[in-house]
C-alpha cells in the first residue's frame, strides 16, 4: 500500500538521520580523543574543526530546505540572516579579546584604526554573552519578520521573490563593506581570544564547540521535522504545489511563508553563531550574493523536499570543496557552476533521490522536489 | 597680495620692452650692460638669437630680461632651440626656460586647427599666470569660431586679468567672469572676497570684493543648473546601460518564462568579442584602419553571443521550460562557468580603446560636458527598443515568437516549429546581451565581473517594469537608473542601491506585479 | 425579485480585461438551498463570474451581496472562503504532492485556520470520521494514501468535489465538475450535487446538457457578459434569444 511507502520512507529519513547523528556526534569526537595522534584512526583536530564548520551550514541548509525544499520560496539571501547571527557572535567575541588586541585598546583593532574613540552604542548589548547569543538569533528574526512582512504580504512570489533577496543579498553585501557601519568593513571581525572565558586556540574547547553545534543541529533536524510532520508542514507542500488552491482552502498562504521565512532566517542566525568560534572570522564576502547561492546548491545537491538532503548536501559538497580547492583552486567555480547545471537539469531529487532510487530498484517514488511546471506561469 | 610685486616687476619689464621695442639693439645696449655680446664683432646677432643666448647667462637678472623677450617676440619656431639649449643646460636654467617654451608652444596652439588643442592651450595660458597672454588670448578669441573654445580663450584672459593686481582690469574681470558663469574662476574671486573682508582691507579691495561677491554667486546659481542637467544626463546614461541589458531579459522573461542569470556572462562575452576583435586589428591591420576594429566587432559581438545563447538553449535551457526557478538556479550555475572561463583565459582585466570618433564629448553649455560615449550608448538603446519593437510586434516573425508564447500547442498545429521559435528567440535574446557588451566596452573595462555589475540592477528592473511589456522596462529602467544618479550624491553610491532596494519593495507593495501587469484570463495562471 | 431568501445577489458586476467586459453589468442571484446551472457559450463569462464571487478576479464596479447582505466585493480569496463559499476549478486543482487524506484533511472546516493552531492541532476522531464519511462519499477509500497526483482525472475531480463538500459551504461553486468523467460517473456526480443542495445553495457551470438536464431546475444563460435568460431546461431552450445565440453564430459562420 502507497501508505507504507511513505511512511517507511519517514522511517528511514529517521533512521538514517540516527545514524548520521550518532557518526557526528560521538563517534568523530571519540576518534579525535582516543586514537594515538599517529594512528590511521586519528582524526585531527583540524578535521574536526572543519566538520564543525560543515555542520553550521547543515542548520544554514535545513532552514532553506524548508521555505525552498518544502514552500516552494526560495530565498537567495540566507547568507544575509546567516551574517547577521555570525555579526552578532562575532561582536561580542570582539569584545571579549580586551587587551589582549593588537593595540592594547579596550576597543577592537579596526575601531582604533578607522579612529573610533568610544564604543559605538548598538556593541553595548554585545558586551555579555547572551546579548551575542540573543542578538544572533534574534536580529535575524525580526529583520526577516519585517521583510518577508512586506514582501509575502504584497504577494511576491516565486522567482520575483528570488531576485528581491538577491538583491538583499547584494545590497547587505555592500553595506557590512562599509567601515561606517562600524563592523570591521572589509576585513570584518576576527582575531578572537576566549568565549565565556574558553580559549579558543585550546583543542578542547573547540571540542566543544563541536558537539554544541552537533548538538545544535539535532534539536534543528527535530524542530523541521516537527513543523514538517505536522499539519503546517502540509499547507507548506500545499502552497508550494498550488498556492492559489491554499486560499480556497481557507488559509492565507502569506502567513505560512512568512513563518517558514523567519524560522529559515532563525536556524541560518543560529549557524552564523555557531560558525564564528570556530572559524575565527567573519567578514562581509560570507555574506553575499554567492555565499547566498550556494545554500540552494547544497540543498539542491543533497535532495530538497527531504530534510535529511539538507544535511547531507551540506557536508559532502563542502568537504568536496575543502578537499578540491586545495588541489585545484581554479576549478573549484566550474565544478560548483557545473553542479548547479546538472542537479537541476538532471537530478532535481539530488543524493537522497538518487540513493531512494537504488534502494527502491528503480520504482516510482514520488518525486517530492519537482513542482508541477503550471505552478508558475512566466507570461 | 602676494602676487603683487612679482606681476608688478613683470608687468614693468614687459612694459619697458615694449617701449624699447622701437630700437632693439639699444634694448641690449641698456638692459646688459656687462654683456660681451655687445661687442662689434657680432653686430648681425638680432634680439631673439641674442636672448637666446643671453638664456645660459650667469646672470639672473639678464636671464630674466631675456625670458621676457623670448616670450613677447618668439615663436613656436624656437622651440627646437630652446629644446636644444634646455637639453645642455644647468638646472636654473632649465627652470628659466620652461615657461618659455611652455607659452610659447601654448601661443602657437592657440591658432591650432584642432579645437580641442586650442582650448586647451587657453586653458593652459590661464594657469601660466602671465599677462603677455591676455592680449593673445584676446586676439584670438576674436577669430575663434567654435563657442566653447572662444568662451575658454575668455575666461582665461580675465583669470589673468584677475589676478593682475591692477584694480580696474581686477574690477572688469570679475564682472565678465560672473557673466563667463566661470567654474575656474570661483577661487580667485574668494581670495579676492577675503581680501576684501580683512580688516586692512583699501577701499578699493572692498569694492573689488564686492563684485567679486556677485559674481561668485551668479556662478553658483548657474552651476547649480548645470549639476541638476548633469544629474539628468547621467540617470539617463545609466538607464540605457539598465536597459540594454534589460531588454534581453525581459524577452526571454516575459516570452519564454526563462529567468537567465548567464545574461550579464553573455553580455562580458559580447565585450570579449570586441576586444579580441580589436587585437585582431592591432595584430594584422595597418594602424590607419584601426578605428574600423569598432563598427567591425558589432557583429562580432551579436555573432558571438548569438551562438552562446543557442548553445545553451540547445543543452540545458530547453529541460527546464516552465520550471522558473530551476531556469534561475542552472542558468547561475552556467555564469559561474562562463566568468570562471574568462577568468582563466583573459585574466582579470582588459581594455579596449575607444575609437577617436568615441572619444571626448561634447560642451553644451557652461558646466555642462556630455561624453561622446555615454550619448552613443543612449542612442544605442534608443535603436535596439525601436528595432525590438518592429521586430516582435511588426513582423511576421515576431508574431510567430509570440503566437508560441500564448499558445504553444496552438501554434504548433498552425505549423510554427516551436522548438526553433524558442531557440532563435534565446539566441536573439543573448545575441542583444552581446550588443550591450559591445557597448559597454565603451564606458568601463572588459573583465570578467563584467555582468555582475549590473546584472542585479537589470533584475530589478524587469521585476519593478512588469514581465511581458516593453513599456514596462523602459520605464522600469528609467526611474531606477535616475533614481540611482538622483540619490547617489546625497548618500553614496552603496546607500544609494539600498534605498533604491528599499523604494523597489515598497512599490511592488502598490502594485505586485510591476508598473504593466497583464491582465486578462491567464494573467495569474 | 426580492431579496429576501436570497444568498447570493450580484448587482451589475462588470469585469474589464483591457476593455474587454468579460462581464458587462451582470445581474445574478441565487436562493438558499437551490440548484442553479450556469450555461452559456464560451467566453460569455462563466468562469469570470464564479471568479468574482470566490474573490479570485476583483470585479471593477458592481455588488456581489453574500448570505446576511455581507458584501464580497474587496474581500480577498480567503476570507470569503471562511465566509462559506466553496469553490472547484474548472480543471482539478488539488495538491499533488499530498495524500488524498492529507488534500482532505486540510481542507476540513476548522476553528482558525492560522499558522499556530495548524501547527499544533491534532486530529479530532471526530474529524477523522467526517473524512472517512466524505471517502466514502466520493469514492476513494481505497487511495487514502495514495498521492493526489496520481489519481485519474476523473478521480482528481472528485477529490475536489469532496475537498470543497468539507469545508461546509453554504454556496458551493462548481466549475465543469463531469468533463473528462465516465456516464456513470456523470450521473453519480449528479445526484451528489443532488443531495448536497439539501442543505446548501449550489452553482454548477456545465456544458453538458443531458447532464444539465439531470439536475437543472433553474438554468441562467449568460451570453457576452450578461444574463439573458434565466428558467427551467424548457422554457431556456425553447426561448428564441438563447437559440440564436447557439445557433445564430453558426449560420453567420458558414
Amino acid at each position: 500500500m502507497p501508505e507504507q511507502i511513505q511512511s517507511q520512507q519517514d522511517s528511514r529519513e529517521t533512521l538514517s538521520f540516527y545514524l548520521v547523528g550518532a557518526v557526528f556526534l560521538i563517534v568523530m569526537p571519540l576518534l579525535n580523543i582516543l586514537p594515538a595522534e599517529d594512528s590511521w584512526l586519528h582524526l585531527s583536530d583540524f578535521r574536526l574543526n572543519q566538520f564543525g564548520k560543515f555542520l553550521c551550514f547543515a542548520i544554514l541548509a535545513l532552514g532553506l530546505d524548508l521555505t525552498w525544499g518544502y514552500c516552494g520560496v526560495l530565498s537567495l539571501g540566507q547568507g544575509v540572516f546567516f551574517g547577521f547571527g555570525a555579526y552578532c557572535m562575532g561582536m561580542y567575541l570582539a569584545l571579549q579579546i580586551g587587551k589582549e588586541s593588537v593595540y592594547g585598546s579596550e576597543l577592537p583593532d579596526f575601531m582604533v584604526w578607522t579612529q573610533v574613540k568610544e564604543l559605538p552604542l548598538f556593541w553595548y548589548p554585545f558586551k555579555s554573552f547572551w546579548g551575542g547569543f540573543l542578538g544572533a538569533i534574534l536580529v535575524p528574526v525580526i529583520f526577516a519578520t519585517i521583510f518577508g512582512f512586506l514582501a509575502f504580504r504584497s504577494r511576491i512570489k516565486g522567482v520575483y521573490f528570488a531576485i528581491i533577496t538577491q538583491a538583499l543579498a547584494f545590497a547587505a553585501w555592500l553595506v557590512f563593506n562599509r567601515n561606517e557601519t562600524r563592523l570591521g568593513g572589509t576585513n570584518g571581525l576576527t582575531d578572537f581570544k576566549q568565549v565565556l572565558g574558553y580559549r579558543l586556540s585550546d583543542p578542547s574547547t573547540q571540542l566543544g564547540l563541536y558537539i554544541v553545534t552537533v548538538v545544535a543541529l539535532i534539536a534543528s533536524f527535530l524542530l523541521c521535522r516537527w513543523i514538517v510532520a505536522s499539519r503546517a508542514g502540509k499547507v507548506l507542500v500545499a502552497i508550494r504545489d498550488s498556492e492559489s488552491r491554499v486560499t480556497f482552502s481557507g488559509y492565507t498562504p502569506w502567513v505560512y511563508k512568512l513563518f517558514v521565512f523567519v524560522v529559515a532566517a532563525g536556524l541560518a542566525g543560529l549557524a552564523g553563531m555557531l560558525y564564528v568560534p570556530q572559524v575565527g572570522i567573519i567578514t562581509p564576502a560570507q555574506i553575499g550574493v554567492l555565499p547566498s547561492l550556494e545554500v540552494v546548491i547544497w540543498v539542491a545537491v543533497g535532495g530538497r523536499g527531504t530534510l535529511i538532503g539538507a544535511v547531507l548536501g551540506a557536508v559532502v559538497v563542502n568537504f568536496g570543496r575543502s578537499v578540491l580547492t586545495n588541489y585545484f583552486p581554479e576549478a573549484w567555480p566550474f565544478i560548483l557552476g557545473g553542479l548547479f547545471v546538472v542537479v537541476v537539469t538532471m537530478f532535481p531529487d539530488g543524493l537522497v533521490g538518487i540513493i531512494r532510487k537504488l534502494f527502491s530498484g528503480g520504482s516510482p517514488t514520488a518525486s517530492v522536489a519537482m513542482p508541477k511546471p503550471q505552478a508558475q506561469g512566466g507570461r | 597680495m602676494k602676487r603683487g610685486p612679482c606681476a608688478l616687476a613683470i608687468a614693468l619689464s614687459i612694459a619697458l620692452s615694449f617701449v624699447l621695442n622701437v630700437g632693439p639693439k639699444s634694448v641690449n645696449a641698456e638692459d646688459e650692460a656687462p654683456a660681451p655680446a655687445a661687442a662689434p664683432s657680432a653686430p648681425a646677432l638680432s634680439p631673439i638669437e641674442q636672448a637666446l643666448a643671453d638664456l645660459s647667462s650667469e646672470n639672473a637678472e639678464t636671464r630674466s630680461a631675456a625670458v621676457a623677450l623670448l616670450i613677447e617676440k618668439g615663436d613656436a619656431s624656437l622651440i627646437p632651440k630652446l629644446d636644444d639649449i634646455r637639453a645642455t643646460a644647468d638646472r636654473a636654467v632649465r627652470q628659466a626656460i620652461k615657461p618659455v617654451v611652455d607659452l610659447l608652444k601654448n601661443r602657437a596652439n592657440l591658432s591650432s586647427e584642432l579645437p580641442d588643442y586650442r582650448r586647451s592651450a587657453a586653458s593652459d595660458l590661464a594657469s601660466t599666470g602671465r599677462r603677455e597672454a591676455i592680449a593673445w588670448l584676446q586676439a584670438a578669441a576674436a577669430k575663434e569660431e567654435v563657442w566653447w573654445v572662444r568662451y575658454t580663450m575668455e575666461e582665461s584672459a580675465n583669470l589673468l586679468e584677475l589676478r593682475s593686481g591692477d584694480g580696474a582690469a581686477q574690477l572688469g574681470a570679475a564682472k565678465k567672469l560672473g557673466e563667463l558663469r566661470s567654474q575656474n574662476g570661483v577661487s580667485s574671486l574668494q581670495e579676492l572676497i577675503e581680501a576684501g573682508n580683512a580688516a586692512e582691507a583699501t577701499e578699493a579691495q572692498k569694492t573689488l570684493a564686492s563684485t567679486a561677491t556677485a559674481a561668485v554667486s551668479q556662478i553658483e546659481s548657474w552651476s547649480t543648473k548645470a549639476t541638476i542637467i548633469e544629474t539628468i544626463f547621467r540617470g539617463i546614461s545609466l538607464s540605457s546601460i539598465l536597459l540594454i541589458m534589460s531588454l534581453g531579459l525581459a524577452i526571454v522573461f516575459g516570452l519564454m518564462g526563462v529567468i537567465n542569470m548567464a545574461h550579464g556572462e553573455l553580455m562580458m562575452i559580447g565585450a570579449y568579442a570586441t576586444f579580441v576583435t580589436q587585437q585582431a586589428f592591432i595584430a594584422w591591420l595597418p594602424p590607419e584602419s584601426f578605428d574600423w576594429y569598432f563598427p567591425a566587432s558589432l557583429p562580432m559581438a551579436f555573432l558571438a553571443s548569438f551562438g552562446a545563447g543557442w548553445l545553451l538553449e540547445a543543452t540545458v535551457i530547453r529541460f527546464l521550460y516552465g520550471r522558473l526557478l530551476e531556469t534561475l538556479l542552472a542558468t547561475w550555475g552556467i555564469s559561474l562557468i562562463l566568468m570562471q572561463s574568462a577568468r582563466v583565459y583573459f585574466g582579470d582585466l582588459t581594455a579596449v580603446i575607444a575609437p577617436q570618433s568615441l572619444r571626448g564629448g561634447v560642451q553644451v553649455m557652461v558646466g555642462v560636458y556630455l561624453p561622446y560615449n555615454r550619448i552613443f550608448i543612449i542612442i544605442l538603446s534608443i535603436i535596439c527598443v525601436v528595432g525590438i519593437y518592429y521586430l516582435l510586434f511588426r513582423s511576421n516573425l515576431g508574431m510567430r515568437v509570440r503566437a508560441v508564447t500564448q499558445n504553444r500547442n496552438m501554434s504548433a498545429c498552425l505549423g510554427i516549429p516551436t522548438r526553433k521559435v524558442d531557440s532563435y528567440t534565446f539566441a536573439f535574446a543573448s545575441g542583444l546581451a552581446g550588443i550591450a557588451g559591445w557597448a559597454l566596452t565603451m564606458v568601463g573595462n572588459v573583465d570578467p565581473g563584467l555582468g555582475q555589475n549590473y546584472i542585479v540592477d537589470s533584475f530589478m528592473v524587469v521585476v519593478t517594469g512588469g514581465v511581458g511589456k516593453l513599456a514596462g522596462t523602459i520605464w522600469a529602467s528609467l526611474g531606477i537608473g535616475g533614481l540611482n544618479k538622483v540619490i547617489e550624491p546625497f548618500t553614496g553610491a552603496v546607500y544609494g542601491k539600498v534605498f533604491i532596494l528599499v523604494g523597489v519593495i515598497l512599490f511592488l507593495q502598490w502594485r505586485p506585479s510591476g508598473l504593466f501587469a497583464a491582465k486578462g484570463r491567464s494573467a495569474d495562471a | 425579485m426580492s431579496a429576501e431568501g436570497l444568498i447570493l445577489n450580484c448587482e451589475n458586476v462588470v469585469v474589464d480585461y483591457d476593455g474587454f467586459k468579460a462581464l458587462n453589468n451582470c445581474n445574478f442571484s441565487v436562493h438558499y438551498n437551490e440548484l442553479r446551472v450556469v450555461i452559456g457559450p464560451n467566453g460569455a463569462g462563466k468562469t469570470t463570474l464564479l471568479d468574482c464571487i470566490c474573490g479570485k478576479t476583483k470585479p471593477s464596479s458592481g455588488k456581489i451581496a453574500f448570505g446576511n447582505n455581507i458584501e464580497l466585493v474587496g474581500k480577498n480569496a480567503e476570507d470569503i472562503t471562511k465566509l462559506g463559499v466553496g469553490r472547484k476549478f474548472q480543471a482539478p486543482s488539488v495538491y499533488g504532492n499530498l495524500t488524498v487524506w492529507q488534500n482532505l484533511d486540510l481542507s476540513l472546516k476548522r476553528a482558525s485556520k492560522g499558522v499556530f493552531p495548524t501547527l499544533m492541532g491534532k486530529s479530532t476522531s471526530a474529524e477523522r470520521e467526517r473524512i472517512n464519511e466524505t471517502l466514502n462519499t466520493i469514492g476513494l477509500t481505497q487511495d487514502a494514501h495514495s498521492r493526489a497526483g496520481s489519481l485519474s482525472h476523473g478521480q482528481k475531480q472528485w477529490l475536489e468535489i469532496g475537498m470543497v463538500i468539507l469545508q461546509d459551504p453554504s454556496l458551493l461553486l462548481v466549475d465543469e465538475p463531469v468533463a473528462g468523467m465516465s456516464d456513470k460517473e456523470t450521473e453519480q456526480t449528479g445526484r451528489l450535487l443532488q443531495t448536497l443542495s439539501e442543505k446548501q445553495a449550489i452553482v454548477v457551470i456545465e456544458h453538458d446538457m443531458d447532464f444539465v438536464r439531470q439536475i437543472a431546475r433553474i438554468v441562467t444563460v449568460l451570453a457576452e457578459g450578461t444574463v439573458i435568460c434565466e428558467g427551467t431546461v424548457e422554457h431556456v431552450q425553447a426561448d428564441q434569444h438563447v437559440r440564436e445565440i447557439y445557433l445564430g453564430r453558426a449560420k453567420v459562420a458558414h
